[in-house]
């Protein structure tokens, strides 16, 4: 295969990304949410390992292994498990006007991809226009995490926004270190198990997973 | 003067004082009806065709100019006919044509007084639109547009008795007056401080960018004030349902492409300079404003509300084009802009023809059945053919279907969003689609309301008995629809040609006209493996195709057919109240786009006798903007007020502060 | 020339006459999918023929629109079979009409439906003729943001170079595609009447879109309603084909491939009949204002596909 089509197949995973972003977005159920989220991981993997493919970067095959590991098997079965034990599967959300929060997204996307105009051009790596979608993925996600109330679509939110960031390193350097890659994942890792134990108390304390009964947390 | 063939700008100025001396005459004949109706009336329509006639001499031939000896001393009215004015004077006149054969017909009804009041204000109406596209200095365009601001004013309220039409041509004289304040506040700037305010000069005066820049936006708005571009609208959907129908054709079709002209002309032709975010700020305002234009109109039950609302929605493609071309422009790319300039002149044009034909078509339906609500009205294609069959033809040209015209001015915009991605400021590449989208979206909208709008009107039951009894068009309104859905049907299926009209225009303002890659029939704007369509070729297989089913269904089977009771799904106790209302046709588009309205609902008591239901989806930004300032002039004038007191001491002591304050600081 | 006229004749008629094929599979796909034992896959040809034995019934104070409303609608849908390649690329009535006339076309088709639905006043034909136009107004932009993707990556509207472009020169991968082919199904979905949008094979009137368009027509004329709703489908369908799929469309003068790109066209007609009827099982239909925002969805998407374009393909 021409490098090119390397490339090709890297925007097509990105974009993909981007695309799964959105869904998430959308995405009213938390079975459903969590399904995407392994999707836009494996997505993630795939890109990483092409690159490194094609660039000789022995370095991302670790990282991509540890995205598959952590984040298409790991976290999702974690949760799969939490929402069975919290019994939360059935979970929907009533979200604010999906097109309005879509147009919202449509901007940000315009945003991103004009934010990171300049810069890729500074990058000098050959997958540097994806470095947009990354950004774009990156505020989706804080978006994603703004529009929800409950508990866990918020993690999966803050998961998703470090898939971004992933992409975003990879397109525009290579990758992180690996130091800081694994150091990152560990971090993750343990900040998710913590939120998991957090969900109980939540849900022990409120009788629900919906984090508008924190506000009744406020000291007067 | 060579007067075998005088100058077109001579022509111009002589049909246009033709007009006046009509308008002139008009209250001298006020008894006498006949002589207003079949000499005066007509003679108007055809000074109109005339004024088109010298239009298209001034689009095909030389620019031709004339200094009058009117006015102040040393300051002559200058007039001047060149390509772009030839060019708004042909939409001015052929519209115009239609409309005044059409008037001739409607007006008979009107008492004497009132007819010949209407007869005097038109034909000066006309003349203002001619002189504000011929004016060649600031002087005689302001004193012309102010003669069409203030003509057009009493032909609003000519059905003055009504409180409802006093309100709405106040506003409407308003914001004119707001928008004439600004465009007066233009023209100042565009001479630079030298006192000069021939358009001649103008062209010539180096302007420094931030000047350049404050000329174009209080051209925006003074010229936006009159389009009835979003905030600005208000007027338009009050001044247009007041007016008699054929006033509401000719400043729905004809004056607001006059503020067009005047953009374009102070753009692209007085400043010296054009930048990419005018264009930026134009196109996003545009596209605002026909999204809300349509989405409005949407919801409206009175038709001419609606189709005044229609109207906003156009002025906001119109203006998007226009800040297409400024993009284009700026960033030099002129086969593009040609495209966005051409599509937003072809669009213009159309506008005048299928609204005109429109609002004269709910004219002849108001005429006949006294009702504008569209609750009251249904089934009207029955006991008016002619009207519905015409009106059709319209509907599906403003629905932008092909082949009819509306459909060719939008291929041609969505061409020149398609060509895009050569600009150079990616972040106006990246505004693109979304600006597609939207043109698209409005485009969408606009055939929903069309199918409310006709269907409503004209097709279903009788929601009203008296309706049965409906009386169709008279043979002059007869002609006048017919001679402007004639304009739609020709625009439509020949852009090439019309586009070829067009050159001279876009050559005068962008130095490019766009070239047809394809042949006569083939209209293909950058070269025929980019993009081609043919209306024609498009019409004929249509029918073709159509016809052949036709013919091979009755070959092969049979034409039998027997005639019953609706089925409606067994239900037997049809009544024309069960028919889907304006409101509720308008219902999910008020459900989706709750956010651009206030909506007020006034649901009856379940035990109520006799239920009454009312709901108005009314304009966020009346009680946003103008309610505020509104109530902001009558805090000021309260205020103002205190100073009056009644007591004649109180008076001369401010005249004695006034002078000694005069004298004190004035030394 | 003559040849290229023979082609596109050959071709629309192909299209008219296996239109009624096409649903008939994806009927009995649906049928063995849902365990019901299927119609016979010849059933809607049958269909046509016993309606159009039939007389054709016309309310009291119909006007002639209603008559002549199914005359267009065929007559436009045969046009838009005309305008999409579906077997040669050598369309000598393409240059008349390019993908946004496409558009205009079925939006042509589809205001006459609703006015004729509108024309008896009844109360379910404007009911019907209002919500088809609701779903119109958001799929008619999003098909359009569709084909502007594709037309952005040809650098043409016309739809023989977009195939062109697409099938016949070097092979790549445009990441754009993907969201448009994704708009592009959610459209196809909506303005065909199908599942989560509207049912087409409901009886029950609340929840009609299209069947209460047409709930006043017989005989002949809803013959032809029928067989341009199958030809709207076929059309559909090769045109999500000739967008995303163009590969084994003949290309320009070359007979040879002919009876291969018919083959190809049956083969990828067939699946992407199966793949429908698939989505339509797994799929409930929903509530009516749910649809916008499935439509909305549609329309992001297909501007997100044509900003993807303009930032990873230019």
């Amino acid at each position: 295969m021409s490098q090119s089509l390397y490339l090709q197949v890297v925007n097509l995973l990105s974009a993909l990304l981007l695309l799964i972003a959105f869904a998430m977005l959308s995405q009213r159920r938390v079975v459903g949410l969590i399904t995407l989220f392994a999707w836009q991981g494996l997505a993630l993997a795939l890109s990483t390992t092409i690159v490194a493919y094609s660039t000789g970067q022995h370095h991302l095959y670790y990282s991509a292994a540890l995205t598959v590991g952590l984040k298409v098997i790991a976290m999702p079965w974690f949760f799969f498990r939490l929402i069975r034990q919290l019994d939360a599967h059935r979970e929907v959300e009533t979200l604010f006007n999906v097109p309005t929060t879509m147009l919202v997204g449509i901007v940000l996307v315009v945003f991103a991809f004009n934010l990171a105009q300049p810069i890729s051009q500074m990058s000098g790596t050959v997958t540097r226009s994806i470095l947009g979608i990354a950004m774009a993925s990156v505020l989706l996600s804080f978006l994603m995490m703004i529009t929800r109330t409950k508990a866990i679509p918020q993690v999966i939110g803050f998961l998703a926004m470090e898939n971004g960031l992933f992409l975003a390193a990879t397109s525009a350097t290579y990758g992180m270190p690996l130091v800081v890659e694994l150091g990152v994942a560990l971090d993750v890792l343990v900040g998710v198990l913590i939120l998991g134990i957090f969900f109980f108390h939540i849900r022990e304390t409120f009788d629900s997973l919906d984090l508008k009964h924190m506000e009744s947390l406020k000291e007067r | 003067m060579n007067l075998s063939s005088p100058h077109p700008v001579n022509v111009a100025w002589g049909i246009a004082l033709f007009l006046v001396a009509i308008a002139a005459l008009s209250p001298f004949l006020r008894l006498r009806r006949r002589v207003l109706l079949r000499a005066l009336m007509p003679a108007g329509a055809l000074a109109a065709l005339a004024l088109a006639g010298a239009g298209f001499a001034g689009l095909t031939g030389e620019t031709s100019a004339l200094a009058l000896p009117l006015g102040l001393p040393d300051l002559p009215f200058r007039l001047r006919l060149d390509a772009l004015s030839g060019f708004f004077l042909v939409l001015l006149g052929g519209a115009a044509f239609g409309v005044g054969v059409f008037a001739n017909g409607y007006m008979r009804n009107l008492d004497d007084t009132t007819l010949a009041l209407y007869c005097l204000w038109y034909h000066l109406f006309l003349a203002g639109m001619a002189l504000v596209l011929l004016a060649n200095d600031a002087y005689a365009f302001m004193v012309a547009w102010e003669m069409m601001a203030l003509s057009s004013y009493f032909l609003v309220t000519t059905n003055h008795v009504i409180p409802g039409v006093r309100r709405a041509g106040f506003l409407y004289l308003l914001i004119a007056h707001v928008g004439a304040v600004a465009l007066l506040l233009c023209f100042g700037v565009l001479q630079g401080g030298h006192g000069a305010y021939t358009f001649d000069y103008m062209r010539g005066a180096e302007l420094t960018p931030f000047w350049a820049s404050v000329a174009f936006l209080l051209a925006l708005f003074g010229f936006g004030a009159k389009a009835g571009l979003v905030p600005l609208h208000v007027w338009l959907p009050e001044a247009h349902p007041a007016a008699p129908s054929p006033v509401s054709a000719v400043m729905s079709g004809i004056m607001l492409k006059t503020a067009i002209y005047g953009l374009l002309r102070v753009s692209f032709d007085l400043l010296n300079m054009q930048l990419a975010w005018w264009g930026v700020l134009a196109l996003g305002l545009g596209l605002v404003t026909a999204l809300y234009g349509v989405v409005f109109a949407a919801v409206q039950s009175d038709m001419k509300r609606l189709l005044a609302w229609s109207s906003i929605e156009n002025i906001g493609i119109l203006v998007a084009g226009f800040g297409l071309t400024l993009i284009f422009h700026a960033d030099g790319k002129g086969a593009l802009a040609a495209i966005a300039l051409t599509a937003t002149l072809y669009h213009a044009i159309n506008h005048a023809f299928f609204k005109g034909l429109l609002f004269v078509g709910t004219g002849a339906v108001l005429h006949a059945t006294g009702q504008r609500n569209l609750g009251r009205l249904g089934g009207v294609m029955r006991s008016m053919p002619w009207v519905a069959w015409l009106t059709l033809v319209g509907v599906l040209a403003i629905a932008g279907l092909p082949p009819l015209n509306g459909f060719v001015s939008e291929w041609l915009l969505l061409q020149a969003f398609l060509m895009t991605p050569a600009l150079s400021q990616s972040f106006v590449n990246m505004l693109i689609p979304v600006a597609a989208g939207t043109i698209a979206l409005a485009g969408a909208l606009a055939a929903y309301v069309m199918v409310k709008f006709y269907g409503v009107i004209f097709l279903g039951q009788h929601r009203d008995p008296k309706l049965a009894q409906a009386h169709d068009a008279s043979g002059a309104e007869r002609l006048g629809m017919l001679w402007l859905a004639a304009g739609c049907v020709a625009l439509g299926l020949m852009p090439v040609q019309v586009i070829e009209l067009l050159a001279p225009v876009t050559e005068l303002l962008i130095g490019q006209s766009l070239p047809n890659a394809g042949s006569w029939l083939y209209l293909a704007p950058v070269n025929a493996d980019r993009a081609s369509y043919s209306p024609l070729v498009f019409l004929l297989v249509v029918t073709a195709v159509t016809l052949l089913a036709f013919v091979l269904v009755r070959r092969l089977y049979h034409g039998r057919v027997r005639h019953a009771d609706p089925w409606d799904c067994g239900f037997p106790e049809q009544t024309p109240r069960m028919q889907d209302t304006a409101e509720g046709f308008g219902q999910p588009i008020r459900q989706i786009f709750v956010s651009f309205m206030r909506v007020e609902r006034d649901t009856p008591d379940p035990f109520d006798r006799h239920p009454h239901y009312s709901g108005a989806s009314l304009d966020k930004l009346w009680f946003g903007i103008y309610e505020p300032i509104a109530r902001l002039a009558g805090w000021l004038s309260d205020q103002a007020g205190r100073l009056q007191h009644g007591r004649i001491h109180w008076y001369l002591i401010y005249s004695f502060v006034t002078l000694i304050f005069l004298l004190a600081f004035a030394r | 020339m003559t040849i290229g006229i023979l082609i596109q004749i050959a071709q629309t008629l192909l299209a008219v006459l296996l239109a009624p094929l096409l649903m008939g599979w994806v009927n009995q796909c649906r049928a063995w999918l849902q365990g019901r034992s299927a119609p016979p896959i010849l059933q809607p040809y049958r269909t046509l023929i016993k309606l159009f034995h039939k007389d054709a019934i016309v309310a009291h104070g119909a006007t002639p629109l209603l008559r002549f409303a199914p005359y267009v609608f065929f007559g436009c849908m045969a046009l838009a079979a005309g305008i999409v390649p579906m077997v040669a690329n050598d369309l000598p009535f393409s240059p008349a009409a390019d993908v946004i006339a496409l558009v205009g076309v079925f939006a042509l088709a589809r205001v006459f439906m609703a006015l004729a639905a509108m024309d008896i006043g009844t109360s379910f034909g404007t009911l019907g003729a209002r919500r088809e136009m609701l779903v119109a107004f958001l799929a008619e932009p999003a098909l359009l943001m569709v084909v502007f993707t594709a037309s952005f990556v040809a650098n043409s509207t016309q739809l023989t170079t977009i195939v062109e472009a697409l099938a016949h020169r070097a092979f790549a991968i445009y990441p754009s595609l993907a969201f448009a082919g994704v708009a592009f199904w959610m459209v196809a979905m909506a303005e065909n009447a199908r599942i989560p949008v509207d049912n087409p094979t409901t009886h029950l009137e609340l929840t009609m879109i299209h069947e209460a368009m047409i709930l006043e027509y017989s005989g002949r004329h809803l013959a032809l309603i029928e067989w341009a709703v199958a030809l709207k489908l076929f059309t559909y369908s090769a045109l999500g084909l000739a967008l995303f799929m163009p590969w084994g469309i003949a290309e320009t003068g070359n007979f040879a491939a002919m009876p291969l790109a018919v083959l190809a066209l049956l083969v990828k007609l067939a699946a992407g009949g199966f793949a429908l009827a698939t989505i339509e099982t797994f799929l409930a239909k929903w509530r009516l204002f749910r649809v916008p925002e499935f439509l909305g969805t549609a329309f992001l998407l297909g501007v997100l596909a044509m900003l993807v374009h303009l930032l990873l393909e230019v």
